[in-house]
């Protein structure tokens, strides 16, 4: 499925990305639950967080005993950073240990300055900041911001390689919250610039949001709550990644516009059935 | 052996005078290879751990992966 029609890969600066779907790494049960879910989402990209090593649990498991890196380009995020100095740093400190490990993924970071703990908004200042200080390192920069417009053009301009609008507050499920502020986003950031990049990054419920941002035109989703914290998370992981694909192909294939009243689907002609007369008949009778 | 007071990952430890980065890590009981090291909020690079001395009152943090989104 889905070979027989053409599509071009998702392109994020140096990277190149087979499914148009992206999955974080957290608040699985267990890593082997993740490790499946990671596989039925079809996803090549996979996001995770840099924490401080537990020097006191020996036994702890690392999640990277559970990742493939031969298969899997790993995007670091700054997430739980809420100044423009702990985000460089800790985007440095995420490139160092998968330089270490020779994972593609070394290049580049998913940027996360936040502001607030309650929204998990983040600070639209503070993140352009950060992102020209990453630019100016070298990083290709991935950008978690709000669906203002604004901020989004700011970010393309100080360099972003892709700027990620949330669709909603992270971890809060209610899909896109106002599509016209995604719409203007992709307008802006796309203008002049079909190509440029634009991933929903949050707020994802279930598989019709990611079906709804990738029929606005968006080039991808990022998510994880949503396959996580699902009853059945493998089964959600399975239709996240139909709805991506759904969702894709539907954009390509350019729907129908929405008319406000019927047109018949089956032919008018060689009806046996009397036609009632039309609305504005009935109305003056 | 003269001992030097350090703060790794936000906790006070003494190690040995004369540690370097690479001893310190040697005695975590971490999988190295998954770490990075940052000393004095600067990441020190893998292939010179064992050539950067830790000074007293240095901080340190190592840290590794773990999920995310």
């Amino acid at each position: 499925m889905g070979q027989a029609f053409a599509d071009r890969p998702l392109v994020l600066g140096r990277h190149i990305l087979k499914s148009r779907l992206i999955v974080g790494t957290g608040k699985y049960s267990t890593l082997e639950l993740m490790q499946e879910c990671l596989q039925e989402s079809g996803s090549d990209v996979i996001t995770v967080a840099v924490r401080r090593e537990r020097l006191v649990d020996a036994s702890g498991r690392n999640i990277l005993d559970f990742i493939d890196l031969g298969r899997y380009t790993i995007l670091p995020n700054t997430a739980g950073c809420f100044n423009v100095e702990d985000a460089v740093r800790v985007a440095r400190l995420g490139r160092e240990i998968l330089r270490g490990l020779e994972n593609p993924g070394a290049d580049w970071v998913k940027l996360e300055v936040l502001a607030d703990t309650r929204t998990l908004l983040p600070d639209p200042v503070a993140t352009v900041e950060a992102c020209k200080v990453l630019v100016d390192d070298g990083f290709q920069v991935l950008c978690y911001t709000s669906d203002d417009p604004i901020t989004a053009r700011r970010l393309k301009q100080a360099g972003a390689t892709s700027v990620m609008p949330a669709g909603s507050p992270i971890g809060s499920g209610q899909g896109i919250l106002n599509p016209n502020n995604i719409r203007i986003c992709l307008e802006y950031l796309k203008e002049g610039d079909p190509d440029y990049p634009v991933i929903v990054d949050a707020g994802v419920g279930t598989a019709s949001d990611v079906s709804f941002a990738m029929e606005l035109g968006c080039d991808g989703v990022l998510l994880n709550t949503a396959i996580a914290s699902a009853q059945d998370p493998l089964r959600m992981a399975s239709a996240m990644k139909l709805a991506c694909q759904a969702g894709r192909q539907a954009l390509l294939s350019g729907r129908i516009p929405k008319k406000l009243y019927a047109t018949a689907s089956s032919p008018t002609e060689g009806v046996i059935s009397l036609q009632p007369r039309g609305a504005a008949d009935s109305r003056s009778s | 052996m003269l001992m030097i007071s350090i703060r790794v990952n936000g906790e006070s430890r003494d190690v040995p005078s004369g540690w370097t980065v690479a001893d310190l890590v040697g005695q975590l009981q971490v999988q190295s290879r998954y770490c990075a090291v940052e000393l004095n909020r600067k990441v020190v690079p893998r292939e010179t751990w064992s050539e950067v001395l830790l000074a007293a009152g240095c901080e340190l943090e190592v840290v590794t992966l773990t999920g995310g989104g």
